[in-house]
């Protein structure tokens, strides 16, 4: 029943941009349904395996933007073999060969070829945007054809990713037509770069407003590239060293001073201390500040830095800022929403580098607070409630003791009671991560109070097979559970196999759940890919059910176990 | 006579492979004291009896209880284990329900968790004495790659702090006790700390090497290899690896043998200056013969006429010290040299006009 022409309902339909709300839409009736998919632009694929690229097309002809995830986001911390998956090129395949007008694709720890970069190039004529986030398989060879072949490029954005340096001039391969850059970011690249095509490039890209370098770009290339880019409003510097005493030096500083419109700094990524003052300038604009990757900076250094960003709200730093160093952003960057410590040493030989109480003193400062991650020495349930009380905004909140089981550092009790007053207090709590020395009773507060709790990441807690079964009855939007070296078995894993359709994945390793165990669930959810990762033994190990399975991987699944999994996955 | 008490050994435990590695020393011991040794391996079905049994059974036996004294020395260099002597003082009072040393969760150290640290402390214990030369091999590499199961056994009767640095890497040998014994004890051990790292009360003392479990602390790769490659980069100076330290030689033209100095101790350049100065002394006195010389015609010598200080900066040119700010400086020199004057001569133009503009 239509009371308005199609044109109409899409044109509405236009002004819903949100992909749930999409998803609503499409519900309501065959029509709603018809008209919706076909005006489609963006899709959001969190798993590649859910779903097949021939059924995305088939339901979303139109599609122009792709957002995809490969593998499981432990992967990232070295648990997952570096062929498991998440190969991209079938999908580039299959939307060149159906002639889908693809504009933009976003890549997540994916296996990307540079046969797959030079088909993009060659396929899609409108192409404009691609980034890539902690993929790896490709080389600047693959990054030449993006560059050559894609008239309108707006946006290469590589991200932490791991890429084969050749000795290919890449940059030299954007044609001098090409003056539509937006964004470049190429910080991840570790070979040599031409500066002089860098430098032109840059002259002839008047709309680029983001630009990051890789740590072979010299600064008085970098000064040469702000004199012509004074627009730029996000910049990663390269290398950031050099006798204050010289020309270049002092041509840096006037032409600073000219970058009105900075608002995001990040990069740093060889970095002399004495230099610093180079960028005071710009602090006060500053609303991202990015020094997570600039090795070296002493703890007072970084204080007179950030002492002048006043409108900072993301900050990334390294733990060398020390506890004192956090009173300093406490006390100045009151507009804070975003804040991440990265360890500097990770195995360092204990450094006390930050503890709870930089954590209490941001907390006590910066109230709009909302996303976090905090690499630590040692953490107290005392000061996770003063947080909890002072913070209740928190979105993202991830904690990690550099000592996977360190219980409470004053009392020696676990940190329970701490986490729980998070979870009590931040109802719009998303993700959660959890370190130190935790009981099954994190777990029941968790299933308690984290009604909004869409991802959590377990590792090294709980007693027993309750703590999980907490989670799984209690979470009622939790679409990822993440969960590494805990005492949670099969009796957990199948009180009730239906919770796992209503989530994206779930990984467990080195856990208690047994081969049978999992033979089990995927004889039940023939809609799951169960999977098992298993590098050691392949063949002889899968008689005995009773064996206890090293990682399982087990997601939902619209077309069935997948078919380019190596020989040591097994899909029950 | 082949030590009866090694076969009683074998039957326990793995962990005396380390016994056996050296029989010899250990039938030393045997020869005085062999009946009561045996009585010290059949000790294990006392429970809650620790380390600190061993010397009431060689009460009699000085050089056991000697070896006892010295059985924790063996750790890393500056680490004391003053706890130990409170042990010895226990013993007398032959305090038998001793909790465990790491009462993480008073609740669940059960009888079993505390005859399991008997079992295994007594066992190292007598091992460690036995097995120095091993024991402090396997500490001096700090660099100790052992992947540990993330289930650490809570049963090493270890202590927090200092006293058992020793010990502190003894977990990964430990670990290959069979995993039979302890896989009932799963669920406790996910709630201990690894023996290696104190809590709060550490006193803060050289720390064990920390052993890596994979996959821990969650930082992505990629930027674990940049952290790797930034602190390789910081070391291209001849330096120490890891943070304080920035040790350079520092060659005097005439002097029979160079000299290293840390650059990190420094502030500023005339610091610098001065203990170089100090240093190298005795090389200008002997030059000049037995002149006696006061503090200040030292100075002169160093300063004015005689000396230059020079530097080999990254490019490797000699340039004069002094030039660059001193955060610069300490990032490019790559060694010292005290140049006679005249042979600086030949020194970078630049730094020489410099020098002269000064003056």
């Amino acid at each position: 029943m239509n009371y308005f022409p199609d044109e109409v309902m899409e044109h509405v339909f236009d002004f819903v941009t949100s992909n749930l709300d999409r998803n609503a839409i499409s519900l309501v009736c065959k029509s709603w349904y018809r008209i919706e998919r076909f005006s489609r632009r963006r899709v959001f694929i969190g798993n590649c395996y859910a779903i097949s690229p021939e059924r995305l097309i088939a339901r979303f002809p139109g599609v122009k933007s792709l957002t995809l995830k490969g593998k499981p986001h432990f992967a990232d911390f070295n648990l997952v073999p570096h062929d498991w998956g998440g190969f991209v090129y079938p999908w580039i395949e299959a939307l060149a060969r159906s002639r889908v007008n693809l504009e933009e694709l976003r890549l997540k720890r994916m296996l990307v070829t540079d046969d797959g970069l030079e088909l993009i190039s060659r396929s899609f004529v409108n192409f404009k945007s691609l980034v890539l986030v902690s993929c790896e398989g490709f080389t600047t060879d693959g990054l030449a054809a993006i560059a050559a072949n894609c008239r309108f490029l707006r946006e290469l954005d590589l991200q932490e990713n791991e890429v084969d340096d050749h000795r290919g001039q890449w940059l030299n391969c954007f044609p001098e037509s090409c003056t539509s850059l937006v964004s470049l970011n190429f910080a991840c690249l570790k070979g040599d770069i031409n500066s002089a095509a860098l430098e032109r490039l840059v002259a002839r890209s008047p709309n680029l407003k983001s630009l990051r370098l890789s740590r072979a770009v010299p600064l008085d290339t970098l000064q040469k590239i702000l004199v012509r880019a004074p627009q730029l409003v996000d910049l990663g510097v390269g290398s950031f060293s050099h006798d204050p005493d010289s020309e270049t030096y002092n041509k840096l500083l006037t032409t600073i001073e000219k970058c009105k419109s900075m608002r995001s700094l990040s990069g740093f990524l060889e970095v002399a201390a004495y230099c610093l003052p180079a960028i005071h300038p710009i602090c006060s604009s500053l609303t991202s500040l990015n020094l997570s990757y600039a090795p070296g900076i002493p703890g007072s250094e970084l204080t007179k830095l950030i002492r002048r960003c006043r409108k900072l709200q993301r900050l990334w730093i390294l733990d060398c800022i020390g506890d004192k160093g956090l009173g300093v952003v406490a006390s100045s960057c009151r507009e804070l929403q975003e804040l991440r410590v990265f360890p500097s040493d990770p195995y360092g030989v204990g450094n006390a580098a930050v503890t709870e109480e930089g954590l209490v003193a941001i907390s006590r400062g910066c109230p709009k607070l909302n996303s976090l991650l905090y690499f630590c020495q040692q953490m107290t349930n005392a000061a996770l409630k003063i947080v909890a009380q002072n913070c209740p905004n928190f979105i993202r909140f991830r904690l990690c003791t550099l000592d996977p089981v360190k219980p409470d550092s004053s009392t020696n009790q676990p940190l329970d009671e701490g986490f729980g007053a998070i979870v009590q207090s931040c109802k719009g709590l998303r993700r959660l991560s959890l370190s130190g020395l935790l009981t099954d009773q994190v777990f029941n507060y968790i299933g308690m109070f984290a009604e909004q709790l869409e991802m959590l990441s377990i590792a090294f807690a709980g007693n027993s097979d309750k703590g999980m079964l907490y989670v799984l009855n209690g979470c009622k939007k939790i679409r990822k559970l993440e969960i590494r070296d805990s005492p949670f078995g099969n009796i957990a894993l199948l009180r009730d196999v239906g919770k796992y359709e209503t989530m994206r994945s779930l990984w467990m390793s080195s856990c208690d759940v047994t081969l049978g165990g999992c033979k089990t669930l995927a004889k039940k959810m023939p809609r799951l890919n169960v999977e098992i990762i298993n590098e050691i033994d392949e063949m002889e190990a899968c008689n005995d059910d009773g064996q206890k399975v090293e990682k399982m991987y087990l997601y939902r699944t619209l077309v069935g176990p997948r078919k380019d999994a190596p020989n040591y996955v097994w899909t029950l | 006579m082949s030590p009866p008490l090694l076969s009683v050994g074998e039957e326990e435990c793995q962990s005396n492979v380390t016994l056996l590695a050296s029989p010899s020393s250990l039938e030393s011991v045997c020869q005085n004291a062999e009946l009561k040794e045996r009585n010290y391996m059949g000790l294990r079905n006392r429970p809650s009896v620790n380390n600190s049994v061993v010397p009431a059974v060689f009460d009699g036996c000085k050089i056991a209880f000697n070896l006892k004294a010295t059985e924790l020395r063996l750790g890393l260099p500056g680490s004391q284990s003053p706890e130990r002597d409170a042990d010895f003082c226990a013993l007398s009072s032959a305090k038998l329900d001793e909790k465990p040393f790491f009462p993480l969760h008073p609740s669940n150290d059960g009888h079993y968790s505390s005859q399991k640290i008997v079992v295994s402390g007594n066992k190292r214990g007598f091992a460690d004495a036995m097995s120095g030369a091993s024991e402090a091999k396997f500490i001096a590499n700090p660099e100790a790659n052992i992947v540990l199961s993330p289930r650490p056994s809570p049963n090493l009767g270890l202590k927090n702090g200092s006293g058992l640095e020793s010990f502190g890497s003894r977990p990964a040998k430990v670990k290959e006790i069979p995993t039979a014994q302890e896989a009932p004890e799963k669920p406790y051990c996910t709630k201990e700390t690894r023996p290696n790292d104190g809590s709060g009360s550490n006193n803060g003392s050289a720390p064990a090497p920390k052993a890596q479990v994979v996959g821990w602390p969650p930082i992505r790769s990629f930027r674990k290899n940049s952290l790797a490659t930034t602190s390789k980069n910081a070391e291209e100076v001849d330096g120490k690896p890891g943070s304080g330290a920035l040790f350079v030689k520092v060659s005097m033209d005439g002097a029979p043998y160079l000299r290293k100095v840390d650059l990190k101790h420094y502030s500023a350049y005339q610091e610098l200056s001065s203990a170089l100065e100090k240093m190298f002394s005795c090389f200008t006195i002997g030059a000049l013969g037995r002149e006696m010389l006061s503090e200040s015609k030292l100075k002169d010598l160093l300063d004015g006429a005689e000396y230059v200080l020079t530097y080999k900066d990254k490019d490797g040119d000699w340039m004069l010290v002094g030039d660059v700010p001193w955060e610069m400086f300490l990032d490019t020199c790559k060694r010292l040299r005290i140049m006679k004057s005249c042979d600086a001569i030949g020194l970078a133009p630049r730094a020489v006009e410099k020098s002269k503009n000064k003056n």
